[in-house]
């Protein structure tokens, strides 16, 4: 991994204002940003639509937490609650957990990890972005003209027969930016496959790449199956066809077989991103090897399998046969071994290393407390017996919520955190992104961990008003929401103003390894001056003298 | 932009061979090969999506037919065997005359590559006409499921309800294989357009292979719809 000797004899310095020629500066204008093929832009227009879709759908999420801060029902009518957390489900589900980290970082990183010039398919990439816009566009003009009602679930016959509210724009949006996480996911298998610079054999891959490629399986094997699914509830509405319709023998319970095939590997979609970010940071902040490279690897394949074969799980009251629903169970706890694996690895590699808690490993270890709860509850719920009791109820609000928004969230803003030296060639205030940090933990908690304990009383979820006895546990859920909200708004402000005002970061600040921080920061549009070749694996930060390699040893934040 | 990036990269160790660099080569890869490669790959991951796609559907139709098995079977008697198995060897036949496109221009006989496309996209259209006669016959017999939905066959009228279940599965099933030739043909007139202009050769044909296996998959789906949906009452008969 050598930078040639052109990186060098022009480097950048601010006193004169010189900028090297990199992806930002290569070209101006509106245009030259919407049409671009650069994979670098399209992850900044992925981070800003992404980013405005996250502000939406916590702005429901704020609705949600200001309604149950009192147990009547007083701020909002029946009906409009439904709305409003379906929207908020929606908008994050689709919108903002599951194009988040592949999108954003991994559009950025996937190619300059490897050691490529740009994804297989630039073109494919940029129009994944514009599906991605399209579909919100439907989604938004249903919010507009009153929302839907259904969950984000779309269980029929409900939604198919029953529901008055535009369930059929939803869906289609939904439907369309299924595309453009597909094409995500097949520009990443392929570039994965096909683009790797010479010596970048497949175990000298950075982890965050096993993990997108085993994302994009799932992307590729489970995506289609809900495209489908939501087209038959589009048709079913519009044309009167009856697949799902009880009245002509359709059967409901099929289309939650098909809807959880693809929402229970979703999950994985969301997770295991965030896990190859969590790997990146694990190591570089401990200055060690990921310990077990290997096994870690293997685990996001062994998660992305085991993902398809549990979806009986969200349907252990439904009806299913009890037969079905134990090998469902067993399965599912079968995941909790991959998943335990990495959270032990993890550990492991901090075990005498050299430990610095700079901002993105704050957001690291938060993942892994955070994760490790929303883990164990999760084989909780696996149980059938368990499951019955705790079904539709806060509890199994907040698993998930510990899952896929504890687990994505703090991957993803860890991810920011530690690559927006690289993205921007700047460096954000330390004190105020480890105040974000641990807000974002704290809040999260305060948030959450409230809601285990009234789903675990009986409190069912979806309701806009409750019995008195459970107010304590919701104002703490809904001042733990604010917390969370100061958490969220502060990176937004200070990433804003780095843009302009941030010191300047050298081209690795951390002192880290890996390709991408073998190229300047912001990275040239070509990605390398020299295509690199590899000669060792991803992590060697104990064989190689780190910090003679790095251009600005004195640039540590904080 | 994009040509300093190549410039650079001619340098590289993989300048070897960009002397002279072929006009379809994109400037993210090294080779004409790695390129092909990539987008062969790339097609065979569509593909994958496509399958489950269909999929869905297919294991939709395995429940429901298990279910309501003697109405599939009942309901199976009102498609057009004879119009079906005219599509499916016309659908064969496209399949045929497709390869032949793509063996046309390793050969670097452009007018034959033009030819075999253009009758590709006639199969495919005929494929087209006759499914929507057979669409408008079951119209005009009430046998599109909903509020419309009324058979004249008493055999059908006993199971009315189950029956649209078959009736819906039949359309939407069809219906998308159906857009799926659409797409085809529209893939197939620009590629034809581009073969007139000589834009493909022994060296290049990429885009060739690529529709040719999207156009050979939706053959193959056609090959399990006939059967599934024409032929599961003819013994029964």
């Amino acid at each position: 991994m050598n930078t040639s000797a052109t990186a060098e004899s022009i480097v950048a310095s601010p006193e004169t204002g010189f900028e090297r020629p990199n992806y930002l500066n290569a070209e101006y204008g509106l245009r030259s940003w919407l049409l671009t093929r650069d994979h670098k832009r399209i992850a900044i227009l992925y981070l800003i639509s992404v980013s405005a879709f996250f502000a939406l759908g916590g702005l429901f999420a704020m609705l949600i937490r200001l309604e149950l801060l009192t147990p009547e029902g007083d701020l909002m009518q029946p009906d409009t609650y439904n709305r409003v957390f379906t929207m908020h489900g929606v908008i994050m589900v689709f919108f903002f957990l599951i194009p988040a980290i592949p999108a954003v970082l991994g559009n950025f990183l996937v190619p300059i990890m490897i050691g490529a010039r740009d994804l297989a398919f630039p073109r494919l990439n940029l129009a994944s972005w514009y599906i991605y816009t399209l579909g919100g566009l439907f989604v938004l003009w249903a919010m507009v003209n009153g929302g839907v009602d259904t969950g984000w679930t779309f269980y029929t016959p409900y939604s198919t027969s029953f529901s008055n509210t535009h369930v059929v724009a939803t869906a289609l949006g939904v439907f369309i930016t299924g595309f453009s996480t597909i094409f995500t996911g097949l520009n990443f298998v392929v570039t994965i496959h096909r683009m790797r610079a010479p010596g970048m054999t497949w175990f000298r891959l950075p982890l965050f790449i096993w993990s997108h490629y085993a994302t994009s399986l799932i992307i590729l094997l489970g995506t289609p199956v809900i495209a489908i699914t939501l087209l038959l509830v589009a048709a079913e509405r519009v044309l009167h066809l009856g697949i799902f319709d009880p009245r002509l023998g359709g059967d409901p319970v099929l289309f939650q077989h098909l809807f959880w095939f693809y929402s229970h590997p979703a999950v994985y979609i969301m997770i295991l991103p965030s896990m190859g970010v969590i790997s990146e940071l694990v190591a570089a902040f401990s200055r060690k090897r990921v310990f077990g490279y290997k096994v870690v690897a293997f685990a996001s394949i062994a998660i992305a399998v085991l993902g398809f074969l549990v979806w009986g799980h969200h349907m252990f009251v439904t009806g299913q046969s009890i037969y079905a629903a134990t090998v469902f169970s067993v399965i599912s706890m079968l995941v909790a071994i991959p998943s335990a694996v990495k959270v032990f690895n993890w550990t492991a590699t901090l075990y005498e290393g050299s430990v610095s808690l700079q901002t993105p490993m704050l957001y690291a270890l938060g993942f892994i407390g955070l994760f490790t709860l929303g883990g164990l509850t999760g084989t909780m719920v696996a149980t059938l017996g368990i499951d019955v009791h705790l079904h539709d109820t806060y509890f199994i609000v907040a698993h998930f919520h510990y899952v896929m928004v504890g687990g994505t969230i703090m991957g993803y803003l860890g991810g920011l955190h530690y690559w927006w030296p690289k993205m921007t060639g700047r460096l954000y205030p330390a004190f105020l992104s480890r105040l974000s940090a641990l807000l974002v933990f704290v809040g999260f908690n305060l948030t959450f961990f409230p809601q285990f304990i009234l789903g675990y009383l009986g409190m069912p979820r979806r309701y806009w008003s409750y019995p008195e006895e459970f107010q304590v546990f919701n104002v703490l859920s809904s001042a733990g929401a604010s917390v969370l909200g100061v958490g969220f708004i502060l990176p937004l402000c200070y990433f804003i103003w780095s843009m302009r005002y941030g010191k300047r970061s050298g081209d690795n600040p951390w002192g880290a390894v890996g390709l991408e921080w073998d190229t300047p920061s912001p990275p040239p549009t070509e990605n390398f001056y020299t295509v690199p070749v590899v000669t060792h694996g991803p992590y060697e930060y104990n064989t190689q003298e780190v910090h003679a390699r790095t251009s600005h040893p004195e640039a540590r934040v904080g | 932009m994009a040509s300093t990036a190549f410039d650079t990269h001619l340098e590289g160790p993989h300048g070897a061979h960009g002397g002279h660099h072929h006009p379809s080569l994109q400037h993210q890869f090294d080779s004409l090969e790695q390129q092909k490669e990539s987008s062969t790959l790339g097609m065979w991951m569509f593909l994958v999506t496509e399958i489950m796609f269909f999929g869905a559907l297919f294991t939709a139709y395995v429940i429901y037919r298990s279910l309501f098995h003697g109405v599939f079977a009942t309901a199976s008697h009102h498609l057009d065997v004879t119009l079906g198995a005219i599509n499916t060897a016309v659908l064969i036949g496209s399949s045929l005359t497709m390869a032949l496109s793509i063996r046309a221009a390793q050969l670097n006989r452009r007018k034959t590559i033009v030819l075999f496309l253009l009758l590709t996209i006639l199969l495919g259209g005929t494929f087209l006409g006759i499914k929507s006669v057979e669409y408008g016959h079951k119209f005009h017999d009430h046998l599109v499921p909903g509020p419309h939905f009324a058979p004249e066959d008493p055999a059908i009228q006993a199971v009315a309800d189950k029956a649209q279940v078959f009736f819906s599965l039949y359309f939407i099933m069809t219906g998308i294989h159906a857009l799926h030739m659409i797409i085809g043909i529209g893939l197939l007139t620009w590629l034809a357009i581009a073969s007139w202009r000589g834009r493909f050769d022994s060296t290049y044909y990429t885009p060739l292979e690529c529709t040719g296996l999207y156009w050979h998959f939706v053959d193959i789906v056609w090959i399990f719809l006939f059967p599934l949906l024409y032929l599961i009452g003819a013994h029964a008969r």
